[in-house]
């Protein structure tokens, strides 16, 4: 017998750690990582209530999440080698483009 | 109140005068705008005969018109735009739009080459519709309005030729000293709304009334208030140095404003309040002692004048001081009196004064005048009329009122009267000597300007010269006796009357010996003379004519202080601190924040992240914070929805 | 037996995700991904959910990160190097965000009504979950097969080969640059 709050724990320290790593990582493709991993946290939470509440809505959304994580994965990495192209360098701080 | 005197029109008769000369006046024909400057104040005279009409037909006085309007209602202030015609206005009235009149139709003449000929006239219109309204007052407040309003037209009179600085300034100064005046007599105003809870001088007046015993404390205070005020604007000690200046103006308008009408208001006021001021001797005292002050002190300042309206300036103040004196002493109907023959008399002066000046093109150095009687002799006889009626010769108006004045100070019953006596005495004496000093040098002797080439001015001016100068003869002839009676109801009756008659005609003969005693010494030293001034090697001279230092002891103490603070305030504290402060704070304040907003835009990634984060967590703890139960909440809208996933 | 796999799994996954933090060679960090993403595997079917269990490890670990992977080798992304901002970042980070965690955690300890979970209960069905997906929530399956559509088009477009390395691209930019910079002053 798992509590629940213990998964939703887990998903809330998944969760951080994701943040953690999107503001303190210096290569862009890890920001990129970070963000993914703040996704499964939030999926893991997802399928915890669906549990608890014998709902499968929650499972439905986290299929949709995976989806557009997908894509967003896709489109993001193309981008991350567009830039990588443009300006030569991964580095977070060197992508400054838009500085005054 | 019977019958409908038609009170309202007196003063807005002038008042649309006003408005039309000073709105279209500039654009209309000459001729208009003097018949309607004329007709204004013409009107306005008809309506006051018609009043005395009534009046001498049997109609009841005080009537009160307009009490109906009400003007402030807050509170307890309950003010209204009661309009009173009762003995005292009906005479102030006669006076102001019968002379008033009389002026206006000498301005025409006066004024005719003058560019702002329209202006003129709108202003002199305008003047008259104030001084009606204070006289016809029935409230403080609304004769407030009236004094405010005389204060303000004789400012725009005196400072006519603008363009002249010394005319500006004394503008001015006369608007200002007016002021401080004002202000004694707002704080007055206050006083007595405090004391009697209503403005309204006829219920003020009954409240005393059914209080006999009240006298002294607060309506010392509020009488010697009220005196500040009558002292600015009457132009008496220390108030008075706003007049000579005001000569810079057109002579008219120091025959209307500055002799006849508006420094009297302050008489005016004194006698309309008379029921607060005989509740205190003391306050009496004061109002007798700075009269018989001033009446000295600006006879002395006008014997060593030169310029001729400079002296007709001090003496107008010494006269006005004789009024003072004269209320102060509590015979306020003979003040009243010697207002009205004052009106005659030293309107006259001025006139004849403006007809000298306008015959010799200007010219106002008594020094260079001389020998003028065969030159103008209308202008000539009609001012001796006036100077013998100034010196209180009789039969001439001027020793009737003069007289009672003198009178009712000696048989005050107190020891100060006989000073006051004494004092009103002697400034007889140099009345006599410099206004017969101003008639020797004027128009005796030979011709001192020949150049100059005197002539005689035009009948409209000379026409109201000769009607005053029958005034200023028969204008007394009803005796302080018939007057006071007749301003009885209004002013109360002075017990006076014991004075044995012995008494009388030695007291009348010691005037007239004054006055002969001053033309004498004027005679002696003026007959015959080239210009040369005999009195300079007198003692005390230059203090006289440097009129006792008086202007640069304000200029120094007062003025020069108050110049320097307001402009060190306004460089400093005003331009510095608080707008230069309050412009750099600004723009300080802006690009700060702009320094500080300018991170968010680094074009650094990270950084955008980082805010990004924070504000996510922002909203997350405000959610926390303010949904309690959220996470139940939001369960139980999932748990609504019955999709059940147990093998369904 | 239940709680041994959670305790196993669960720190398998907080273990690769800081990981995923410390590591600075961006491989490392994305192989620890997939260690993550595997341990959460398992969690789902702990908690009954066998086909995102399977779709987790088919599509995440299997199609996404092997993305990651490719990217990171295309680019020969090496090592991090340390620079100003990084140390302000982990300074300033670290404990906002464990603030933050606090908070949550918080909210979560004092919530009343949440069960437990036991290997006794049912597992949800797929199809149970394939009636949802294709019956109550058809167009918003459809919406997003159109959404990867874009994504695919998009990512083509972005990663092509001669997008970013243009030379008439490259000499605008630097030329609009400079010469904007030049003219402003």
């Amino acid at each position: 017998m798992i509590p629940i709050s213990w998964y939703l724990l887990l998903s809330a320290v998944l969760f951080c750690l994701g943040i953690v790593g999107f503001l303190i990582k210096r290569n862009l493709i890890t920001v990129f990582m970070s963000i993914e991993l703040m996704l499964n946290g939030v999926n893991l939470s997802f399928v915890t209530f669906a549990h608890m509440w014998h709902n499968v809505q929650g499972q439905i959304f986290v299929f949709f999440v995976m989806v557009v994580a997908a894509a967003e994965a896709a489109v993001g990495l193309a981008i991350i080698i567009a830039i990588f192209r443009a300006r030569g360098t991964l580095a977070v701080d060197r992508i400054d483009l838009m500085k005054l | 109140m019977n019958g409908h005197l038609y009170l309202w029109l007196i003063p807005l008769l002038p008042f649309a005068g006003f408005l039309i000369n000073g709105i279209l006046g500039a654009r209309l024909p000459k001729w208009l705008v003097t018949a309607v400057a004329l007709i204004a104040p013409l009107a306005s005279f008809g309506v006051v005969l018609n009043a005395a009409w009534s009046v001498r037909a049997g109609a009841l006085l005080p009537h009160i018109e307009a009490a109906n309007y009400s003007w402030i209602d807050a509170g307890m202030l309950h003010v209204d735009f009661s309009l009173v015609l009762d003995q005292l206005s009906l005479i102030m009235l006669l006076v102001i739009t019968g002379v008033g009149f009389l002026i206006h139709i000498y301005s025409v003449g006066y004024m005719s080459h003058d560019r702002g000929y329209w202006r003129y006239f709108a202003y002199l219109n305008l003047f008259l519709f104030f001084m009606t309204v204070l006289v016809l007052a029935g409230n403080v407040l609304l004769m407030f309005v009236g004094w405010e309003g005389v204060g303000l037209a004789s400012y725009l009179l005196i400072g006519f030729w603008f363009q002249k600085t010394s005319a500006a300034d004394a503008g001015k100064k006369a608007f200002i000293v007016n002021r401080i005046g004002d202000f004694g007599f707002l704080i007055g105003i206050f006083l007595l709304l405090g004391q009697f809870g209503t403005l309204t001088m006829s219920d003020i007046s009954a409240k005393l009334a059914a209080n006999p015993a009240w006298t002294g404390g607060i309506l010392t205070t509020i009488c010697i208030c009220l005196l500040i005020g009558a002292t600015g604007k009457s132009a008496q000690l220390p108030l008075y140095v706003w007049l000579p200046d005001a000569m810079e103006g057109p002579t008219p308008v120091s025959a209307l404003i500055h002799a006849a009408t508006m420094v009297t208001a302050g008489v005016y006021m004194i006698a309309r309040t008379h029921f607060l001021f005989d509740r205190s001797p003391l306050a009496l005292l004061i109002v007798a002692i700075v009269g018989a002050a001033t009446a000295l002190f600006a006879a002395t300042i006008g014997v060593v004048q030169t310029d001729i309206k400079r002296v007709l300036a001090y003496s107008t103040v010494s006269q006005l001081g004789y009024m003072f004196l004269a209320c102060g002493v509590a015979a306020y109907s003979a003040g009243i009196f010697h207002l009205m023959t004052h009106a005659f008399f030293k309107g006259l002066l001025f006139l004849a004064a403006g007809s000298v000046i306008h015959g010799l093109g200007g010219e106002q150095d008594m020094r260079r005048m001389g020998g003028l009687w065969k030159k103008m002799p209308v202008t000539f006889w009609t001012m001796t009329f006036a100077v013998i009626a100034i010196a209180g010769i009789p039969p001439f108006a001027g020793f009737f009122s003069k007289d009672a004045i003198l009178m009712a100070a000696f048989t005050q019953g107190t020891a100060a009267g006989k000073v006051f006596w004494f004092v009103g005495l002697f400034t007889a004496l140099l009345t006599s000597f410099y206004m017969f000093r101003l008639w020797y040098l004027t128009f005796m002797g030979k011709p001192r300007s020949p150049e100059l080439h005197a002539h005689e001015s035009s009948w409209t001016m000379l026409g109201p010269l000769v009607i005053l100068a029958l005034l200023s003869l028969g204008g007394g002839w009803m005796g302080a006796g018939r007057f006071g009676a007749f301003l009885g109801p209004v002013i109360g009756k002075k017990t006076v009357e014991a004075a044995s008659t012995n008494l009388e005609w030695t007291l009348s003969g010691l005037a007239v010996a004054a006055a002969v005693l001053g033309w004498l010494a004027a005679h002696m030293l003026y007959r015959r003379n080239e210009g040369r001034e005999p009195l300079a090697s007198a003692p005390g001279y230059t203090v006289l004519t440097h009129k006792y230092w008086i202007d640069e002891v304000y200029g120094a103490l007062i003025v020069k202080p108050l110049l320097t603070a307001s402009r060190f305030f306004l460089e400093w504290v005003v331009e510095f601190a608080i707008l230069g402060g309050a412009a750099w704070l600004l723009g300080g304040i802006i690009t700060f924040s702009g320094a500080i907003l300018q991170k968010w835009q680094s074009g650094n990634l990270r950084s955008y992240a980082a805010w990004l984060a924070a504000g996510a967590a922002v909203l997350l703890l405000f959610a926390l914070a303010t949904w309690n139960g959220m996470l139940t909440h939001v369960g139980m809208h999932i748990g609504n929805l019955h999709m059940n996933w147990a093998g369904h | 037996m239940h709680l041994v796999l959670f305790i196993l799994f669960a720190g398998l996954c907080v273990a690769a995700a800081l990981n995923l933090l410390l590591q600075k060679h961006p491989i490392n960090s994305a192989l620890s991904l997939v260690v993550v993403m595997s341990s959460l595997a398992v969690l789902y079917l702990l908690l009954g959910a066998e086909f995102l269990a399977a779709a987790q490890i088919i599509v995440y670990a299997g199609a996404i990160m092997v993305l990651f992977t490719f990217v990171v080798m295309l680019l020969n992304a090496g090592r991090e190097e340390r620079t100003l901002g990084s140390r302000a970042a982990a300074l300033l980070g670290f404990p906002a965000v464990a603030v933050v965690l606090a908070v949550i955690a918080t909210t979560i300890l004092k919530a009343q009504g949440l069960g437990a979970v036991s290997l006794n209960d049912p597992i949800t069905s797929t199809v149970e979950l394939s009636r949802v997906l294709f019956r109550d929530l058809l167009l918003p399956f459809e919406v997003t097969s159109v959404l990867i559509l874009i994504a695919i088009l998009g990512a083509v477009a972005l990663a092509r080969a001669g997008s970013g390395e243009h030379p008439r691209n490259k000499a605008t930019f630097a030329g609009n640059a400079g010469r904007e910079r030049r003219v402003s002053k």
